[in-house]
């Protein structure tokens, strides 16, 4: 039996002020059950737009395009819930949650395996050399120069997990099974993983071939993966962050990457998205990709439902599905 | 006075003609693996690097050859064997064994060996990491990003997730229970097809491929090459496989009817490919350059330096065990 379609105006109302990836995918479907404010789709500059428009609004949903600032908040008096489409916080201001009593919800678990797949199959690609084969054919090289440079091995690599979360732990079962060997370095040390911990991610890298990054960025980790820590990991080092591109020191890399001084990289953030430093763009040890390899069909409908979830159960009083901070 | 180098080379090493004999059947550019460590234990016969014409060589050295080592794809045949007729043993250097004739090779009572398990795990690696590029659409979206798309037309087109999905393994030997072990770790259901049913695996199998195919995600071709195995991939199997079907092939190309799988990829009847191998190396359909839901690989997915190494053991350990009477490390079984 086909659900009754509530005429919009009845409906209630959530405040967004860019539409993240997965609202455009399935707007449709959204707006048969939320109204929603459409702040860039206003002449308006935002402080004039949320002051006049949106006083009222009890909800916000964003993602890392649209940081929540306490300048914003500070317009929006009646807002008690922000949803936001990603996993990471890093872009919502959440100590002003905190004092003005606002619950956060996040994508909790949605896209962990996706992420975690992302990371292992960058690895892959870096260490085999899969992508830059792929080029070489593609420029008829095959033909003409020859036998393509070799990869190598991903068994028996050592492999520093920096962050063991839901993210980190999955990359480190997949690992596993390619017979990689995995330690990690986390805030703190956890009890139950068997894997060697390391205190810091300096002594990490010193004991590892290949950094994977699944950590949060705040504070603490902003440029955490610096000058010092890539060159403990060395010449013949790898990474891959699937994290946020700020937990790396950018320009660092690059210019090591430009000296020959880390074996390769591969990138699905980047500090300064859609930027990417154009040196990247002339090297074959370096895979890019622009913040998408988490998204697949699957997780953009789980994370639909998630929203959902969390914006009806907000409406009907009823506990989040995935509350990060409780107001 | 010729240094000891230039001994060994010309074989004027007294000592050296006491080694056991071995016959390089080499065509080029391919390299004998380890020859280094070859040279201290045996006799290398080199017709190809002998300054005596072909006949000559062979009027010397062939009726008393007992071991052949067949670099690289160089074929081993009917007329390669009539050469030597104290031939008992021809070693393979490669996983694959579809250039020597095994057939004939049983019927003259020859032992054959191949590169065993050497290359197993980094075929079954890069598997699925061909597999994951084209769910993933790696390859497509580094495209992207270094033409400068990015800031200019923003998103790009969405993935498919790894897990959840059945992948349908054609060939279920140590490179296909290899790929089986990974991708479980992603959380896939695996499905197989193989010359016979393994009782002690755990995944449904399907007598035939285009079964196999039916209820698949995606296949991954990891058999043999054989007259019962080529173009084993044809459009029966395509069409079983469906619209968003992807086909992994580290095996061999002719395994796969190549026509037809241009054929299906240019019409968008199947989601993707990534090939490892074509059916006339170096060449690849240029119709696939243009697709951005193939991967193109140029037959590496043998390649890394420690899987070589591990080749040189094999080749070395067979050789040892033939001329010692104990049993061979990898001989490829004749059905």
């Amino acid at each position: 039996m086909a659900q009754r379609q509530l005429p919009p105006e009845t409906l209630p109302q959530v405040l967004v002020l860019r539409p993240p990836s997965v609202f455009k995918a399935v707007e449709e479907e959204f707006s048969k059950k939320f109204q929603f404010l459409k702040a860039w789709e206003s002449p308006l500059p935002i402080h004039l737009f949320l002051s006049s428009h949106a006083r009222h609004v009890t909800a916000l949903l964003c993602s890392g395009i649209s940081p929540v600032t306490a300048d914003i908040l500070q317009q929006l008096p009646s807002v008690r819930l922000i949803v936001t489409t990603s996993a990471g916080l890093n872009h919502i201001d959440l100590l002003e949650c905190r004092v003005r009593g606002i619950s956060v919800a996040n994508a909790g678990d949605v896209f962990s395996e996706d992420v975690a797949d992302t990371a292992v199959g960058l690895f892959i690609d870096v260490l085999r050399k899969i992508t830059s084969a792929d080029r070489y054919v593609r420029g008829g090289s095959w033909a003409v120069n020859g036998d393509y440079p070799l990869g190598s091995k991903l068994g028996g690599k050592r492999v520093g997990i920096v962050g063991y979360g839901n993210i980190g732990s999955k990359v480190a079962k997949r690992l596993e099974a390619f017979g990689c060997i995995i330690s990690y370095n986390s805030r703190k040390k956890k009890p139950s993983v068997s894997y060697p911990y390391y205190q810091n991610v300096c002594e990490l890298a010193a004991n590892n071939d290949c950094l994977i990054v699944c950590c949060a960025l705040t504070d603490q980790t902003h440029h955490m993966i610096n000058k010092q820590v890539m060159r403990a990991l060395g010449k013949e080092g790898v990474i891959v962050n699937i994290a946020r591109g700020a937990i790396i020191d950018e320009q660092e890399m690059v210019r090591l990457l430009v000296e020959g001084q880390l074996k390769g990289v591969g990138l699905d953030v980047f500090e300064n998205e859609p930027n990417v430093p154009k040196e990247l763009f002339g090297l074959d040890n370096v895979v890019l990709s622009p913040h998408r390899a988490v998204f697949t069909e699957e997780s953009f409908r789980d994370l639909f439902d998630l929203v959902v979830g969390n914006l009806e159960a907000f409406f009907a009083n009823k506990p989040l599905l995935t509350p990060v901070m409780d107001g | 006075m010729a240094s000891s180098q230039e001994k060994e080379t010309m074989g004027e090493d007294l000592d050296r003609t006491k080694l056991p004999q071995i016959l390089i059947h080499r065509y080029p550019p391919f390299t004998v693996p380890c020859k280094h460590r070859l040279l201290r234990k045996f006799q290398l016969l080199e017709p190809d690097d002998s300054i005596l014409p072909t006949h000559s060589f062979l009027a010397e050295y062939a009726q008393s050859v007992r071991v052949i080592l067949c670099v690289g794809p160089s074929p081993v045949d009917s007329r390669t064997l009539d050469c030597f007729p104290s031939l008992q043993c021809v070693v393979g250097t490669s996983a694959g064994v579809d250039h020597i004739d095994l057939a004939e090779c049983s019927r003259r009572g020859i032992s054959v060996t191949s590169a065993g398990d050497a290359f197993s795990d980094d075929v079954a690696d890069y598997a699925v990491g061909l597999l994951f590029d084209v769910l993933r659409r790696i390859s497509a979206s580094n495209r992207y990003v270094r033409a400068g798309l990015w800031p200019l037309k923003g998103d790009f087109p969405l993935g498919s997730k790894i897990g959840g999905k059945t992948i349908g393994i054609v060939g279920m030997g140590s490179i296909g229970i290899r790929v089986a072990k990974r991708l479980e770790a992603f959380d896939c259901h695996i499905a197989y097809n193989s010359r016979k049913k393994k009782p002690c695996f755990p995944f449904p199998y399907y007598e035939n491929v285009p079964d196999l195919a039916a209820e698949s995600d995606a296949l991954i071709i990891c058999c043999a090459l054989t007259d019962k195995t080529r173009h084993i991939i044809n459009r029966d199997v395509m069409k079983a496989l469906g619209k968003e079907g992807v086909i992994i092939n580290v095996g061999r190309g002719a395994l796969v009817n190549e026509k037809d799988l241009v054929k299906f990829l240019v019409e968008g009847q199947i989601g993707g490919a990534g090939l490892d191998v074509f059916e006339n190396e170096p060449n690849v359909p240029k119709e696939l350059f243009g697709l951005d839901n193939v991967v193109l690989s140029p037959h590496r997915a043998v390649a890394t330096p420690e899987s070589l190494q591990a080749l040189e053991e094999v080749v070395i350990g067979n050789l040892d065990a033939f001329f010692s009477n104990k049993p061979l490390i990898s001989q490829v079984p004749h059905e």
